[in-house]
């Protein structure tokens, strides 16, 4: 499928005002990359938040437009996934699953104390930066719940001391 | 018990999904009775067929099935669960319950779900009565609902805190609001606006419990979002989430009238929705034959003209237009008018006077005021606004295939592979064309554009390959015959086609002179600015496509060889054998709504009804037994022809139906002084338009919701226009000329539209078989229509060119006069947008402001740059004609070298630019190509200020004797 007419330079004025010429340059980098790819838009996301931190707003028409899908288009997939960010996240990120098994096995008892030990509500980040504080629904460790997830280590069988432990010793 | 629903007819049945069109039968048995289906049809519409109506909430018939209501589930002899009927394909054999004790509890247990997240305010409710949600609680037998109230989407405050969940209305469009309490997010909309309207402006955000309908992205509204208010998702919502704010102000309609939008050339069928004489709302008919059941946001919502203050209710007359107008009666405005007119032909002539036919009115209305000019005042001085849109047309496509109309239907763009634009911008001008052609696109045909501008086809959502051809404004002939340059260097023709369908010899001849070098895509890209390598690449994907059809637009025919280039279109299609089968074809997208019939009306000065010459004895001895008058074989004045003659001093009179000429023809000073000089000006119109501004006599006109009559759209379907209302005026338009004719002494007798109709039959052959019964019967014919085609004929020239073989004229491009040079070293071209019509007397005053309030000039960012203009600055656009002011828009849709315009406001008056050049055929005049120069501006320029202050004045009502 041939997504531009002739030129690959969007033609619409598009509010790219939002991203600045630096930022502009990034996003057209990784569009660059995933050109002809099949299915690109979930890649390109993932690069997108990867490179910038969050999905930027300004961003998603313009991604759009690249692959041929209205603005609209990529609000309804960047929405649909949580891991898709609207605001930048810690340096760290801890997750605590919240789904079936692992509530049977104290998952709410431990996210209220991990919460009050580290002072945060779901999805809130710490003063300086730090470490944000996600809930997931699942990291597939159902059989040594509860689980957390603390960056990309997995922790079974997560206690309240050993999540703070580490949620503590991550810079 | 009373029920406020309005009885559906057959035709407003919703199926539930579409139609399939396969041609293979299928039998299975529902509730025990057998029905036969095409395979691929859901369980839910052979359902419907066999009429059993399967509870649902997401399925409507113009929608792929989506089950995601669970609401339509049905039981399956030998098949596990319950299906929903849906997404179910039928199967020979199979053997389906549409209720069930199971399927009742599962029902039931889906619509309490419903309901505990819904507002059950049900009695104040704007959709009450005309609610799906609502008929689905009965038709599952809701009783009660167990969940006790929770978390929820619906009330504004919980335990007197708000409630997070809950979010305030869309109150940003102005024609509709979104109320997402309502909503059940079943998608319809959403899918409404990808199938249908094909924007994708809408999308569900979130996923889950949080999964929310959202316009556009986060920050958007409806207004800021991509979303072009067709309509669709409106017309979708099986709730009140969307709904038209005039049925939340007046409450539910109590009757439909069917009639035919009068807005573009597409002619859309509308079902008035009314109570009373008050219109609730403007539905776009399903069984619309045009439409498809789609509509715009012109024809959907801008009819509040129709009953906007300013309209003009009682006739006028002044002495001179410099004196204000005094209020009169009927007979003394008829009186006045007919008094000068034979005043005027007694003192200069009887060729001193003549009319200016509308194509906003009726074919009847038209057909009388021809008839009035040839059989009342006795001269051909007839003419209509086609002389400057669409002439070219019919003298290029009757000099090539025998007839000046459009080859197809719109129904043959869903057989297109691939679609040749040339100068149409049908998202625009032709909405719901555009959709259509969007929809095909998607299914994968391809697209090429030939336009100064990148139109926003270019950027569908989803489309397959596409080309654009940026020429400079002026070069549509190179280009073209270069494209058959290279089919023919190439051998791409087909040899079978031209054969038998054309002359071969003349074919050759035609081949000789396109091989020449001059004609070679290198040598054409100098002047046109569009590389050869895409020329080529175009005019093979063109030749190589199975069916490729051309649409194209004013952007051909307005030009100084409009003709030629309709001529270079019919050449292509010819040589490559894109004629007679459905999916090909040569298609004019006429600007308004009655072009095509105004045309076919006889409203040129050389042509009686059914384009038949003003000397041809026949026709004018069968005119003459039926208007029992002598008539004239000496062809009248064509427009411009009309404002020369009237400067010099010769033509005197002009009786100006439903057309502003003033705004909407070139060279707006001359135009000035030809309409000051009149003895009489005689305009009959809704509003006082700018053309008005020099009448003597101001004849108020009726809207297309207040008469009866007929419209032919830009595929010679000939639809009906009904009455909903009484004339706020007092009377149709075709009573007002008959007035003026019966005062002039002609005797007409009519009682009827219908009457006038049934005379147009008789006396024009390609009518013969038209009738009021007729159109009633069938909802609308294409013509020809007579003993050969009794239902009228969608596709033309299927097995042989009307004219017999099929003509090749060599196109050869002469550059225009208009060129850019150092003075005016830029291209100007005009178009149209979406939300305003035309000069824009009704859309200006609707709500549609809110989207167009202004006409902006598009200019390259490099030409911006040179000349220190950023976006939003007054610029002043001069040319030789004139010079006016306007805000810039900087923008890469133009090329550099060429900048665009809109000519929709009377203060902006694009035209005063434009000059006098015209087709060479035809005298359409070339408004696509005027050398400017563009420069910053800090106000309205002198001719703009004289103007105003004229307006101002001429435009003043005495205030009514007491």
């Amino acid at each position: 499928m041939t997504l531009a007419a002739n030129t690959p330079t969007a033609p619409n004025s598009l509010p790219v005002s939002a991203l600045d010429a630096d930022a502009l340059d990034r996003l057209n980098a990784i569009l660059a990359r995933h050109a002809g790819r099949e299915g690109p838009l979930l890649p390109i996301l993932h690069d997108v938040q990867a490179e910038f931190g969050l999905i930027p707003e300004a961003a998603q028409p313009i991604i759009g437009n690249a692959l041929g899908m209205s603005p609209a288009e990529v609000y309804g997939v960047v929405s649909f996934y949580h891991d898709f960010r609207e605001h930048p996240a810690g340096r760290h990120v801890l997750r605590l699953c919240r789904a079936e098994a692992c509530q049977s096995m104290g998952a709410d008892a431990l996210a209220a104390q991990v919460q009050a030990a580290l002072g945060l509500g779901w999805h809130q980040t710490t003063t300086d930066g730090r470490l944000t504080l996600e809930p997931v629904f699942c990291l597939g460790l159902c059989a040594c719940g509860p689980a957390a997830q603390m960056g990309d280590r997995l922790v079974g069988r997560a206690t309240p001391e050993r999540v703070v432990a580490l949620a503590g010793g991550a810079r | 018990m009373k029920d406020f629903v309005i009885p559906p007819a057959d035709w407003t049945r919703d199926m539930g999904t579409p139609e399939s069109r396969s041609d293979i039968a299928v039998t299975l048995t529902i509730d025990g009775m057998a029905v036969t289906v095409p395979a691929g049809t859901s369980v839910m519409r052979a359902a419907a067929e066999a009429g059993v109506t399967v509870p649902k909430l997401c399925a409507t018939d113009n929608m792929a099935a989506f089950g995601s209501c669970r609401l339509c589930v049905v039981a399956i002899d030998g098949m596990r669960g319950t299906p929903a009927s849906c997404t179910t394909p039928v199967a020979e054999g199979m053997v389906v319950h549409t209720q069930t004790d199971e399927i009742a509890r599962i029902r039931r247990g889906v619509m309490e779900l419903y309901i505990s997240d819904h507002p059950l305010d049900c009695l104040t409710c704007a959709a009450n009565g005309d609610c799906e949600l609502q008929d689905m609680a009965g038709a599952v037998g809701l009783r009660e609902v167990r969940f006790e109230p929770g978390k929820n989407h619906f009330q504004r405050r919980e335990n007197g805190e708000t409630n997070p969940e809950w979010r305030a209305k869309d109150q940003s469009n102005p024609y509709f609001t979104f109320d997402p309490a309502k909503c059940i997010v079943c998608s319809r909309c959403v899918r409404a606006c990808e199938e249908v309207q094909g924007t994708f402006a809408l999308t569900i955000e979130g996923r889950g419990f949080d999964s929310r309908v959202s316009a556009g992205i986060a920050s958007d509204s409806f207004l800021s979002s991509d979303c072009v208010s067709c309509g669709a998702c409106v017309q979708a919502c099986p709730t009140a989430t969307l709904i038209e704010n005039s049925v939340i102000e007046i409450g539910t309609p109590e009757r439909i009238v069917k009639t035919t939008c009068a807005y573009c050339g597409v002619g859309c069928s509308f079902d008035a929705h009314m109570r009373g004489e008050t219109v609730v709302k403007m539905v776009p008919s399903k069984d619309g034959k045009a439409n498809r059941g789609h509509s715009c946001v012109k024809g959907r919502f801008a009819w509040g003209y129709a009953t906007h203050a300013e309209r003009i209710l009682h006739p006028m007359v002044r002495d001179h237009f410099t004196d204000p107008w005094r209020v009169v009666s009927w007979d003394e405005a008829i009186g006045f008018a007919a008094r000068r007119l034979r005043e005027t032909q007694e003192k200069h002539g009887r060729d001193s006077v003549g009319v200016i036919t509308s194509s906003r009115c009726t074919n009847e209305e038209t057909y009388l005021v021809q008839k009035l000019a040839r059989a009342v005042f006795g001269n051909n001085n007839t003419d209509t606004c086609a002389r400057v849109c669409h002439s070219p047309t019919g003298y290029g496509l009757k000099t090539t295939f025998g007839t000046s109309a459009g080859t197809h239907d719109f129904d043959s763009v869903e057989e297109t592979d691939l679609a040749l634009v040339i100068g149409a911008n049908p998202t625009e001008g032709h909405p719901v064309f555009g959709s259509r052609l969007r929809r095909r696109l998607r299914e994968g045909a391809g697209l090429i554009v030939i336009d100064p501008r990148h139109i926003d086809l270019l950027d569908t959502a989803h489309r397959n390959d596409a080309l654009h051809l940026p020429l400079l404004p002026g070069t549509n002939v190179a280009v073209l015959t270069a494209m058959a340059h290279v089919i023919a260097a190439e051998g791409l023709y087909d040899e079978a086609f031209i054969r038998k369908r054309c002359d071969w010899d003349e074919f050759l001849a035609y081949r000789e002179f396109l091989l020449d070098p001059r004609h070679s895509p290198e040598a054409v890209e100098r002047a046109s600015q569009v590389p050869a390598d895409l020329i080529r690449r175009a005019a093979r994907a063109y030749a190589g496509a199975p069916r490729a059809s051309i649409y194209y637009g004013l952007g051909v025919t307005e030009h100084s060889q409009g003709s030629t280039t309709v001529m270079a279109i019919a050449n292509l299609a010819m040589m490559t054998g894109n004629i007679g089968k459905p999916g090909t074809g040569v298609n004019p997208l006429r600007g308004q709504n009655n072009v095509q019939g105004s045309c076919d009306m006889g409203s040129f000065p050389h042509e009686y009804p059914g384009y038949r010459h003003v000397t041809d004895p026949e026709t004018r001895a069968i005119y003459e037994r039926a208007w029992g008058v002598p008539l004239s074989d000496e062809p009248g004045l064509r427009i411009p022809n009309m404002f020369d003659a009237a400067t010099a001093g010769t033509f005197r009179g002009l009786y100006c139906q439903g057309e502003d000429v003033l705004q909407s023809d070139p060279d707006t000073s001359h135009v000035q002084k030809a309409l000051a000089s009149l003895d009489i000006l005689i305009v009959h119109d809704l509003f006082l338009n700018e053309t008005s501004n020099y009448a003597h006599v101001f004849l108020p006109g009726s809207s297309f919701l207040e008469k009866d009559g007929t419209f032919t759209n830009a595929e010679r379907r000939i639809n009906m226009v009904r009455r909903a209302m009484a004339p706020l005026n007092g009377h149709e338009d075709w009573q007002i000329t008959v007035m003026l004719a019966n005062a002039m002494g002609a005797g007409w007798d009519y009682g009827h539209p219908s009457q006038i109709m049934d005379e147009i039959a008789m006396t024009t052959p390609s009518f013969a078989g038209v009738s009021y019964d007729l159109l009633d019967r069938e909802g609308s014919v294409q013509w020809p229509c007579n003993e050969k085609a009794p239902l009228g004929t969608p596709v033309m020239h299927i097995d042989g060119f009307v004219r017999g073989k099929g003509k090749f004229v060599h196109t050869e491009y002469v550059a225009t006069d208009e060129r850019s040079g150092p003075r005016f070293p830029l291209l100007l071209t005009t178009g149209r947008t979406l939300t305003q019509y035309n000069v824009g007397a009704q859309t200006r005053r609707t709500d549609n402001t809110v989207w167009h309030a202004e006409d902006l000039l598009e200019i390259h960012p490099s030409d911006a740059e040179n000349r220190g203009i950023a976006s939003g600055d007054y610029v002043r656009v001069a040319s030789r004609a004139g010079d006016t002011t306007l805000r810039a828009r900087v923008t890469d849709r133009v090329a550099p070298g060429v900048v665009y315009t809109t000519f929709h406001h009377p203060n902006t008056q694009a035209n005063v630019v434009t000059t006098d050049n015209s087709d060479w055929a035809t005298n359409c005049p070339e408004f696509k190509v005027t050398a400017v120069q563009v420069s910053p501006s800090n106000g309205p320029s002198e001719w703009q200020e004289q103007y105003r202050a004229h307006a101002e004045l001429s435009r003043r009502i005495m205030p009514a004797a007491e």
